[in-house]
């Protein structure tokens, strides 16, 4: 009905006015064009201050760098010294991802597919809510709260499967390991991929969905062959938004971590990882001339990893929108 | 039809919503590091500003600005100081003792904290702010730094420096290794693990608390002092009240941190000449009073030579410097750093700091050393 009257009222309209991009249409189209070149021109302005406030730290020499940079060892490069820095957060967010994707995927299933429509809202609040809540604050709890619960549980894991690579080495006593900041990360990270999973889930078209009920499948096969195929690629995007996350945290890390300079995989011994933004965040207030273009320098490289991922997740997305049927 | 209609729908929810967290996201990657940067940019900010906003009396606004060690005591200062004085604003900026230094020689703080003295270079960058001579440096601040531990049933242990040296060295790794026995003959020692906990960060704590070491057990502790921990491989935290939080987190963990933040945890009584002295404020402040004077420095750089082996007194003293010019460019600044450094080393001052950071009050001593130097400051 209304599209046979809407166009000759269009019509007349653009009559009327002749041309349309003038007045406030005008000047909204130049505030948008300003709001997206924003983005580009704060973009390149960090890219910009890390590479010059870096570069020193880039050109100087490892014996400069030894004499200036407190905790620099001798005749190291600098990439060398970064090695284990940028290590630290891969495996951080990496463990964080590990645990947060499949209980995300779990919570949103139950949200979308099996929990009455009252309780699904409530628990999609409540998720949203855990993405409220700062970072220094899951910091105060890793540190105070979770680190002695989770003692026990690693000691455990470190006496019974330390030949696995990942538990051996001598457990942290008081928890303070990449293995707690892991559970911690992955907490704060949920909330994120919980989130856009739920969504992704929820669009699946209801006639895949009969289809496979019509064809005798079960809820969980429905889950299996309609919902999960058509919800890959925003999972996977869902949870490079979660790596992102956790690549940057530095409060919760910062707080929790006992932190050490090695490619060490045993991630319940104390003083064998460190992330870059928690280096940063902890090293900076005493740090002057060369150990701060250090500190910047470490930062571009985390600024180079993130981007990195964030292309990554977008080439994925982009490869796999063709053949789930989300587009 | 239907179907196409549907997604659509969705499909725009979906993406809102994939846009929001997006955004989400990146405030929250964006809002981490800021603090830091942020927090430096108004250091410089408010430091210029402090010239020019000046009005007669002691009125107006000086900024200064240094290690982290004597914030509270600072607030204390400036808590004073500025109930005496309702016009005055004193601000200070705990970016670390090397910033503070730092700051101070380019002139953008007209004071400083330090917990080292100036070494010569950051002396000749001083005297190009203030004029030959013209550096004060005096220890406003001092404080007791305690060996601190968590072991069920024990509150006090006796330990000779060598054992402090052996065990935070990761040498002795059990709490009933007969070197802490032997100098605990009463003590019930369980065979727990020790688990050094130490800071993360760089500090001054621990550049003094190794300092004590290099200097108390040379032969065991052999690593150069620095504010950086030395020995890899251990745990640690951030800041005094991480360590002490580990250390109370865990069994049979042993840290050092300012005496102030170790509440109820067990702590050390540390060997000096044959004899045990538990931390004090009083213990700390006699090592201080009685450990010589730096020779060969201006007339008002009173630096100390700390003595690590005083009988009666508490060797593991954090000696914080406070430092000024004895000239400024215009009158105001120069009135109100001298009025804030004499109500600083008063006895009024001190015990305001004793009271609010646990520190030891300057001996009468170094007090009457160091006044001349503060009453000599004006302008010109």
């Amino acid at each position: 009905m209304s599209t046979t009257v809407s166009p000759p009222a269009q019509g007349s309209r653009r009559r009327r006015s002749g041309n349309t991009d003038r007045g406030f249409n005008r000047v909204f189209r130049w505030i948008a064009v300003g709001a997206g070149a924003t983005i580009l021109a704060v973009l390149a302005a960090v890219a910009l201050f890390l590479v010059s406030e870096a570069w020193p730290a880039i050109m100087a020499s490892p014996e400069e760098l030894a004499e200036g940079v407190p905790r620099y060892p001798e005749d190291t490069s600098l990439l060398a010294y970064l090695g284990p820095l940028i290590y630290g957060t891969i495996l951080a967010a990496v463990l964080a991802l590990f645990l947060a994707v499949p209980i995300s995927m779990g919570i949103a299933l139950f949200i979308s597919h099996y929990a009455p429509r009252r309780l699904s809202q409530l628990l999609g609040a409540l998720v949203d809510l855990l993405a409220a809540i700062p970072s220094v604050i899951y910091g105060l709890w890793g540190f105070f709260t979770l680190a002695p619960v989770l003692t026990p549980i690693w000691m455990w894991l470190n006496d019974n499967l330390g030949w696995i690579p990942l538990w051996g080495g001598n457990a942290s006593p008081t928890g303070r390991s990449m293995a707690t900041v892991g559970v911690v990360l992955a907490i704060m990270i949920l909330p994120i991929i919980t989130a856009v999973s739920r969504e992704v889930f929820l669009q699946t078209p209801k006639l895949h969905e009969e289809a496979a009920l019509a064809l005798g499948a079960t809820r969980w096969e429905v889950v299996k062959t309609a919902v999960l195929p058509f919800g890959r690629s925003g999972v996977i995007s869902a949870s490079m938004l979660g790596l992102g996350r956790a690549l940057g945290e530095t409060m919760a890390v910062l707080m929790i971590l006992s932190p050490g300079f090695t490619y060490s995989l045993d991630i319940l011994a104390a003083g064998q990882h460190q992330t870059i933004a928690a280096y940063i965040a902890a090293d900076f207030p005493e740090s002057t001339g060369l150990g701060v273009n250090t500190l910047i320098a470490a930062g571009l490289a985390l600024f180079v990893i993130t981007l990195a991922v964030n292309m990554a997740a977008r080439w994925v997305v982009a490869r796999r929108k063709d053949f789930s049927g989300a587009n | 039809m239907e179907r196409l209609v549907n997604l659509s729908r969705f499909t725009r929810a979906g993406s809102a919503v994939a846009v929001g967290a997006l955004a989400f996201s990146l405030a929250a990657c964006g809002s981490d590091p800021e603090p830091a940067g942020s927090s430096g940019d108004e250091t410089t900010e408010a430091s210029e500003e402090s010239g020019d906003d000046m009005e007669g009396g002691l009125s107006g606004t000086v900024s200064g600005g240094g290690a982290s060690s004597q914030e509270a005591a600072m607030n204390a200062w400036r808590a004073g100081f500025q109930e005496a004085n309702p016009e005055a604003t004193v601000n200070y900026d705990p970016v670390g003792s090397g910033g503070g230094r730092t700051g101070f020689g380019d002139g953008s703080y007209k004071f400083a904290g330090s917990d080292a003295p100036l070494d010569d270079e950051e002396m000749a960058a001083a005297e190009s702010q203030c004029g030959e001579g013209g550096v004060i440096e005096f220890p406003g601040y001092v404080s007791p730094v305690a060996v601190a531990f968590n072991l069920d049933g024990v509150d006090s242990l006796n330990m000779a420096p060598e054992t402090i040296a052996n065990v935070f060295l990761g040498e002795i790794t059990s709490w009933d290794d007969e070197a802490i026995a032997a100098d605990n003959p009463d003590a019930d020692l369980p065979s727990t693990d020790i688990t050094v906990v130490h800071r993360s960060d760089e500090s001054g704590t621990t550049e003094n608390f190794e300092e004590y070491l290099y200097a108390a057990a040379p032969d065991v502790w052999t690593a150069e002092p620095s504010g950086v921990w030395p020995v890899d491989g251990q745990e640690s935290a951030q800041g005094n009240s991480g360590v002490v939080g580990a250390v109370q987190a865990g069994q049979g963990t042993i840290t050092y941190a300012d005496a102030s933040q170790v509440g109820d945890l067990g702590s050390v009584a540390v060997g000096v000449g044959g004899e045990f002295i538990e931390y004090s404020a009083e213990a700390a402040a006699e090592v201080v009073a009685q450990s010589p004077r730096t020779e060969g420095t201006s007339e008002y750089v009173y630096t100390i030579e700390l003595e690590r082996d005083i009988p009666g007194t508490y060797p593991i003293a954090l000696v914080s410097y406070s430092l000024a010019c004895t000239t400024y460019a215009d009158e105001q600044t120069a009135e109100l750093v001298k009025g804030f450094l004499s109500y600083l080393v008063s006895e009024e001052g001190q015990q305001a700091a004793s009271e609010a950071a646990g520190s030891a009050p300057l001996s009468d001593t170094i007090r009457e050393a160091v006044l001349p130097g503060i009453e000599s400051i004006s302008a010109g």
